[in-house]
């Protein structure tokens, strides 16, 4: 079942059109990596779903609620981190806490706030003014995940964490899923969107340019090829290959997927002694569309 | 209904919780204010003798311009010499009240991102701006039976119920009119900054708008709400519908912000932000460059600021005259044979001179706690890492901060000659800008002891206290009847009266060896303290 959908979502800020076509959608127990590079949508796609900015075109439902017209409701169900967490410095942290799950309409479980206040270490008796950057991102983290909600929308909710309670973090969102709830994250942190995400949404320019699995991403994209041989490694052709270095022991070269049967049999001709492959990283993925983007720029 | 004003009570909570004690001291401190000083004016003008010569003094186009005009003059009591004294002042800061809190929950809340945590909620659109409403009508409400109250149960004979009530309920409906203006520039600005500026602009052209009716032009005042309230007369005749008229206009200003923040995105303002340029220019590279753009529009609308000030009081020299021909106990009371026309009108030269000084003062304090504020944001420490000293960094600011008194003194100067000249014969320009420019070197006092503030890095206070100190030397001492040497706490009354007293180095030196010599310990203390942040 779907929980959220959008399709040819745009928005125009007096004349600039920041977006210009976002698909997007996330399945029920399904965490979805959305993901971009700086000034590319993320941000107003993620404004657009929690009803605060209305979208200038296209369609955005969550729960099969209208996202503008139905926030209210919607916001029951949903809980949002941002990643630049500003709180009100004379109250402490406990009573921030407490605020935003009361304003869902929701009792606070102490319990469960307790639980998640020792995992992150934070302590709630201090003023939100005396709290770092991070600290202050725990509130939110906190806030969100001790109520009861359906789906999370977080915007690079780690930033200002530390490795360990970045690591909590994950812990945390992949327990929701195991419930059966739904995630929506954007993030720079590329190693943690491909290790939690079952799917993941490429922004460029305000469109969604590639969305899939993992493995639906690799098909589009080259793989990583170290190889030694005993003759002198001579490759039908050039199209395809790309970044080859040759060092004193071997080749070390990235194949698109379509040409890679041809430059697998030059290498058997060759006589292989070592071969070693590796599937592109997320980060590759991400970086062949950014240097895209700043080709075309 | 429910997407736009869902959950407006638990918001409005919230606020409240958030500014419990600032509401309690704004509170508290006007109702105290206001039933104090009508107690001290009861204790210090018993008898009705006292009374009319207090109506005598205050009875000139200075005072007029400052305070608005005076009503039941030939029954001046109490009642109407608390109308007359503290309505308008009073009113004044409670506008000031309402910008600052109307701000921080909208436009502030907002550019800090903190609204955006609140509307990802089950809160409707317009629940944050709906609770700040809330909470200032509560509030003023609460306000006006405090004042109102407060004011009965001195069982004054001048002050009946009804002009209790009145004032209570006038001071409010001001305060509710600027929570109005203030939310609409909330719409209009960017940032906090730009809708503080936004609002106190227009509560200064309110001010500025209804002085000048209430001296020269007539229906001039009927622009400004400020006019409006000082029409219902209160205490005198007790006129109720100037009220209906400030409330109306709230109302419909109210209205038009709501329907305003309903369509506009999140963040945005409907004035546009501009670009900048790409580079720094070498101007800007250096530390006192620097400085300076920071301040440079702030200098600038000050300086604008100050100017028309000071051109508004320069318009009504003149009157003078007028006031004094008109008003044969007048004559009597300032023994007109040995004072003449130009004498007398001398004398409101040097009375204003101190007054717009004392306002010049502010935004060079202001600026001298730029410092503090640099501090307070962070942004010191990526300059201090920098190959620039903290000392530098100190007489830099102080520098800049001279050379801010001197732009806006000028300016006052130049507004207040030209027009005086310009509307009383054989008034020089020279004498009227030599006038204030002699306040200076109390301003760098001020200076001084706001840079000993930033050089300890606490009680930033204490200069405000100061120089509202110095204020209320000025503009109430004499009503007040305060002793002398309560009066020569004030570095204002050091200097020399031009064009009345002649000038005498002697009190220059002194106040400029103080201010030297307070800087120089604020610099120490600035270079051994440890930076916060």
């Amino acid at each position: 079942m779907t929980v959220l959908q959008t399709s040819h979502l745009t928005k125009r800020f007096g004349n600039v059109d920041v977006l210009t076509g976002v698909d997007l959608d996330v399945g029920e127990g399904e965490i979805v990596g959305f993901i971009g590079p700086n000034g590319a949508g993320k941000s107003t796609t993620i404004r657009i779903l929690l009803g605060i900015l209305k979208a200038s075109g296209g369609e955005a439902k969550i729960f099969g609620q209208d996202v503008w017209r139905d926030a209210v409701d919607i916001h029951k169900r949903i809980a949002y981190v941002p990643g630049d967490v500003n709180l009100w410095p004379n109250l402490t942290g406990g009573q921030v806490i407490d605020y935003l799950i009361r304003l869902r309409g929701q009792t606070v479980d102490q319990d469960r706030k307790q639980r998640l206040m020792d995992r992150f270490q934070l302590d709630p008796t201090k003023k939100s003014r005396t709290y770092s950057k991070g600290n202050r991102q725990k509130v939110a983290l906190v806030a969100a995940f001790s109520a009861d909600c359906d789906l999370y929308i977080l915007d690079e909710p780690t930033s200002g964490l530390d490795p360990l309670m970045e690591r909590m973090f994950q812990e945390l969102v992949l327990e929701k899923r195991a419930e059966g709830k739904s995630v929506l994250l954007s993030s720079h942190i590329l190693s943690e969107v491909e290790k939690l995400c079952d799917r993941i949404a490429i922004i460029r320019d305000g469109a969604v340019i590639e969305s899939g699995t993992m493995s639906d991403l690799r098909h589009l994209t080259r793989t990583h090829l170290y190889v030694e041989t005993d003759a002198p490694l001579v490759l039908p052709q050039s199209d395809g290959i790309y970044e080859w270095t040759e060092t004193d022991w071997g080749y070390q070269f990235q194949v698109d997927r379509d040409v890679l049967s041809d430059v697998m049999q030059a290498i058997g001709q060759a006589g292989v002694t070592k071969i070693e492959s590796a599937p592109p990283t997320l980060e590759d993925l991400f970086m062949r569309h950014y240097e895209v983007d700043r080709g075309d720029g | 209904m429910r997407a736009w004003f869902n959950h407006v009570w638990p918001v409005f909570m919230w606020q409240l919780k958030q500014d419990r004690w600032r509401i309690a001291i704004w509170l508290v401190s006007l109702v105290a204010v206001t039933v104090l000083t009508a107690l001290l004016f009861e204790g210090l003008y018993p008898s009705e003798g006292d009374r009319q010569r207090l109506a005598h003094s205050v009875l000139n186009p200075a005072i007029t311009m400052l305070l608005g005009p005076a009503y039941g003059v030939d029954q001046y009591d109490i009642g109407a010499i608390m109308a007359h004294q503290m309505f308008l002042f009073t009113a004044v800061a409670t506008a000031i009240f309402s910008i600052l809190t109307v701000t921080k929950h909208t436009r502030e809340e907002e550019s800090l991102g903190r609204m955006e945590l609140i509307r990802s909620l089950p809160t409707g659109r317009l629940a944050p701006i709906m609770a700040t409403v809330v909470h200032h009508v509560l509030t003023f409400v609460v306000l006006a039976v405090a004042i109102g109250s407060g004011l009965s149960l001195l069982q004054f004979e001048s002050i009946s119920a009804e002009g209790a009530f009145l004032y209570g309920v006038g001071l409010s409906a001001i305060g509710l009119f600027f929570a109005a203006v203030t939310a609409l520039c909330a719409q209009l600005a960017e940032s906090s900054r730009g809708t503080v500026g936004l609002a106190f602009f227009v509560l200064i052209s309110a001010y500025a708008i209804r002085g000048l009716g209430d001296v020269s032009y007539d229906d001039l005042s009927w622009w400004s709400p400020l006019g409006w309230i000082l029409e219902t007369r209160v205490m005198v005749d007790n006129r109720w519908w100037p009220i209906g008229l400030v409330l109306l206009l709230a109302f419909v200003l109210t209205f038009i912000a709501l329907w305003l923040n309903a369509r506009r995105d999140i963040g945005a303002g409907l004035l546009p932000a501009r670009q900048g340029p790409m580079q720094a220019s070498r101007w800007l590279q250096t530390s006192f460059g620097f400085t300076v753009t920071m301040q440079r529009v702030s200098m600038i609308a000050w300086a604008v600021g100050l100017f028309i000030f000071g051109a508004t009081y320069g318009s009504v020299l003149g009157e003078t005259g007028t006031y004094v021909a008109e008003i044969e106990l007048m004559k009597e009371m300032l023994n007109i044979e040995q004072l003449s026309g130009q004498a007398l009108i001398e004398e409101f030269v040097s009375m204003l001179a101190v007054i717009i000084t004392i306002f010049a003062t502010v935004p060079v304090v202001l600026s001298m706690y730029r410092l503090t504020k640099e501090e307070k944001l962070d942004r010191l420490e990526p300059v201090i890492a920098t190959a620039t000293s903290k000392q530098k960094l100190m007489i830099t600011h102080v520098a800049v901060a001279v050379i801010f008194s001197i732009i806006v003194v000028s300016a006052a100067g130049i507004g207040m000659g030209i027009l005086g000249q310009m509307s009383v014969d054989g008034l020089q320009f020279s004498a009227v800008f030599e006038t204030l420019i002699a306040y200076l070197p109390a301003i760098w006092v001020m200076l001084s002891l706001a840079a000993l503030c930033v050089g300890l890095g606490k009680w930033q206070w204490m200069t405000w206290v100061y120089l509202g100190y110095a204020f209320v030397v000025v503009y109430l001492g004499g009503a007040l009847e305060f002793p002398e040497w309560m009066n020569h706490i004030s570095p204002f009354e050091w200097v020399p009266r031009l064009p009345v007293e002649t000038f005498t180095l002697v009190e220059v030196i002194s106040l400029i060896s103080v201010a030297i010599v307070v800087t120089s310990i604020a610099v120490i203390l600035y270079r051994r303290r440890d930076l916060t942040g």
